[in-house]
Parts: structure tokens; sequence; C-alpha cells
């Protein structure tokens, strides 16, 4: 693991995975996109408001999956020092605040029409509403601490702190009986949705998954680079007199 | 480790409780403060949504439990902030106790002298708001069993800000999303005895929830506030 502390090879590995990615990206969300909106039949009591299924759940997905990410990257930087760590976390908090984002969006379009309201304050809406909180007072505590270092392990200590939300979260819907519909897809029987449903629903998880990478490497080079160019700057303005 | 080093630890860590609930209660401390918000904040609620007696009844658990809340967060900014700026928190860190135990201490000093005192105010706050007569024990029992767990959650949240200016109000962000599992479960316990249903599965769920805060808490306060320091 600490070969890739080195930001160089870090960068080379990098540039090599990042085509690929943004191949396999275009090609997802547009087969993704293609079998939600067209190639899919609507559902039966839903509707066509099925659709919004397909943007919200696997968002919803990314939204739990990147705050792991996060909290094991917090983990390593905080257990083994490693450089490349705090980065990591750092990179990740803006993605997985977007995708909560857009999996409460999402749903309270959704809910409108189906449940009559845009918001209840169930056990899953309220969990996630809470992830969203974490990743904010994440990036808040990173903001507000001068030294980085300082800063970034600050806030990894409060990253695993709110790990605890994420069974709550995933097991939410079957510790309360509330609205949001118990998992359909994750679970130990097997999906219990039709194939011509779970197809799109698997395409969109996957264009997330490559969107994730392309945008989390994509922020780990410039971290990387910004990390330069502070200390750059500071070995210019410590140089002595006349070095130039 | 000796019996003498023993009783020097157990020593410290009770001077280290009793200096800490002196200085919370004395002039210039925080708990005379936080039960006075308590008290007002609770009393705004009749002004804002107006005295009828069902509707405080009904809003009753949530309100005293939501301003309990909010008191603990208040006054637990000062936590490590004090000794921090005066340089005490150095001492006592290097203390024979070590970083946990003196966490330890002055968590439990805070919740000795400032959320405890809260749950014992909780009834006369459940009169002004014509809590129902048969939810008082569990109102009480809810608080004393979900009151340490704003202390300890709210002690990483000190210790995390401790270097931060003006870290009060981050510190509210940071923590105020983790005590909604403290929040829901005693709520629920007095909603439960309100409604003349068992309030039991609600406080042991409280205390489960406390128990977790005490695991997580204390190392997680102990390591921030080592970072601080460095």
């Amino acid at each position: 693991m600490h070969r890739f502390a080195n930001p160089a090879q870090f960068n080379r590995l990098a540039d090599a995975i990042l085509p690929w990615a943004i191949g396999a990206m275009v090609l997802l969300f547009a087969a993704g996109l293609y079998t939600a909106f067209f190639a899919s039949p609507p559902d039966y009591q839903q509707g066509e408001s099925v659709r919004v299924m397909y943007i919200h759940a696997p968002a919803a997905w990314m939204a739990m999956f990147i705050y792991m990410v996060m909290a094991v990257a917090s983990f390593t930087a905080l257990v083994w020092r490693h450089p490349l760590a705090l980065l990591a976390g750092r990179a990740t908090a803006p993605l997985g605040a977007m995708f909560t984002a857009l999996a409460l969006l999402t749903g309270m379009l959704w809910g409108k029409p189906m449940w009559g309201t845009y918001w209840v304050w169930d056990g899953r809406l309220t969990s996630v509403l809470i992830l969203f909180f974490l990743y904010l007072g994440y990036m808040a505590l990173w903001q507000s601490v001068e030294d980085e270092e300082k800063a970034g392990r600050a806030a990894s200590i409060l990253a695993l702190v709110g790990v605890v939300n994420i069974p709550i979260i995933k097991f939410s819907v079957d510790w309360w009986s509330t609205l949001h519909q118990p998992a359909s897809v994750i679970r130990l029987d097997g999906p219990t949705i039709d194939g011509s449903m779970l197809l799109p629903l698997l395409l969109m998880a996957a264009a997330y998954q490559a969107y994730f990478i392309v945008v989390f490497l994509w922020r780990m080079k410039l971290e990387i680079n910004r990390r330069k160019l502070a200390v750059a700057r500071q070995a210019m303005m410590h140089a002595p007199v006349g070095a130039e | 480790m000796s019996a003498g080093q023993q009783t020097s630890m157990v020593s410290v860590f009770t001077a280290i409780v009793r200096r800490d609930v002196r200085l919370a209660w004395s002039q210039g401390g925080g708990s005379l403060l936080a039960l006075g918000f308590f008290l007002i904040a609770v009393s705004l609620f009749p002004f804002g949504v107006g005295p009828a007696p069902q509707v405080l009844a009904r809003i009753a658990p949530g309100v005293i439990w939501v301003v309990a809340l909010m008191a603990a967060v208040i006054s637990i900014d000062r936590l490590f902030q004090a000794d921090f700026e005066d340089g005490s928190l150095d001492d006592l860190m290097l203390a024979p106790l070590g970083t946990f135990g003196m966490v330890t201490a002055k968590v439990l000093a805070h919740w000795l002298s400032t959320t405890l005192p809260l749950a014992i105010m909780a009834p006369a706050l459940g009169v002004l708001m014509n809590l129902p007569d048969g939810a008082y024990a569990t109102l009480i029992a809810s608080l004393l069993i979900g009151t340490p767990a704003l202390s300890l959650i709210g002690s990483v949240g000190a210790a995390l800000t401790v270097a931060v200016r003006r870290g009060g109000v981050l510190m509210l962000l940071l923590i105020l999303p983790l005590y909604v599992p403290t929040l829901i479960f005693g709520v629920g316990a007095v909603d439960a005895a309100v409604s003349l249903t068992d309030p039991l599965p609600h406080l042991a769920l409280l205390g489960a929830t406390t128990l977790i805060a005490a695991v997580v808490g204390l190392f997680a306060s102990t390591a921030a506030l080592k970072l601080a320091m460095e």
C-alpha cells in the first residue's frame, strides 16, 4: 500500500486508469439512462414515476459507499499516517455529499406523487439526512483548522465516529416499519425485483461508480498538485536572497 | 503497578472531577447558565405555540428533550477550552492519569455538574409544559439514562474544536447530528409513557446509545485532544 504513498507514482497510476474510467463512464451512463428512461417497462403501480428510482437508489448506495471509502481513508490516515489517505478523504467528501443530496432530492420528487408528501420523518429519510450533515461537518472541520495536517486528522476522527450511522441507515427500514420500502436488491435471499428493472438499476449504479472513480482521481491529482505548489511556494519564500 | 500508584491515580481522578465540578459552579462557570437557558428556553414555547394545555402536553417531551440537548451543547464547548487557553491542559495530560483518564474525569464532571442537574430540574419544566402526571417518572429516567450520552458525545466535539477560534458554532454542527439517536429514544420513552404504553424498550435502546457513546466517545475525544496538543 505504501507503494502508492509516492505522489508521482500515484499520478502515473491515475493517468493510466483515467482514460479507461472516462470511457466506461460515458458508455455506462448512455446505456443506463437509455434503459432507465426508454427501454424498461413502467411499473404496474407506480407508472412512469418508477424511473426516478433508477437515479435515486444507486445515488443512495453511493452516498453510503463513499462514506465507507472516506472512513477507510480516515482510518488509514490516522493509524498508518499514510500521506495520501488524508487527501483521499478530502477528495471523497464533496462527492459523497453530492450523491446524498441527489438521493434526498430525487426521493422527495418521487415521494410527492407516490406518498403525497415531499418529506416524512421516517427512519431511512432521517438517517440519510444525518449522513448529509456528517459530510457537511467533515468538510467544515477541514476548512476551519489552519494547519492542514491537523485539520485532516481531526476530520478523520469525526468521520470514524460517524460510521455508527451507516448500519442505522441500512437497517432503518427493517427496524422502523414506516413509509420507505425495505431493500429489494441487496438482500440475503437475492433480489426480489424484476429483471427488466434490475438491469437499468445496475447499469446506473455502475455508471455512478465510474463517475466516482473519474472525479475522485481528478480531485486527488488536484490535491497533490496543490500540495506541490504550496511546498514550492514555501521553498521560494524561504530561499536565501540572491539564490535564483 | 503498585498499590500506592493505584491510589494516587484514583486521587488524581477524583481531584480532577472535584476541580471541574467546583469550577463549573463557581463564578464564571457554565452550569448555572445552562440551567437558566434550560428554564427560559422551555418557557418560551407556551408563548410561541399558545398556552392551550393539550398542545403543550403533546409537545412537552420533545421540547424538554431538545432544549436539554441545546443546554448540554452550549455548556460543553468550554470542556477543554478554558484549560487549553491557560495552559493547564498540558499539565493535566502529563499527569500520571494519562489523557484517557483525564478525559473520562472531565466528562464525568460535566455530567455531574451540568447535564445531571438538567435531569433533576426537568420535572419542574414538565409542570410548566403541562406534562401528563403518569410521565414524570419516565421523563426523569430517560434523562438520567440519556444525559451521560450528551456529555460523552459533546466531549468529542469539544476536543475536535479545542484549538479552533470561534469553534462553538462548528461544534454545534458536528455534534447535533450525533445527538439524534439519543433524542429519538429519549423522546420515544416519554411519549410512550404519555400514551400509556410500555416505555421500557425505548429506555433500553437509550441505554444502548449511551453505552456506545461511552465506548466511541471517550476514545475519539482522547485521540482528538492528543492531536490538538501536538
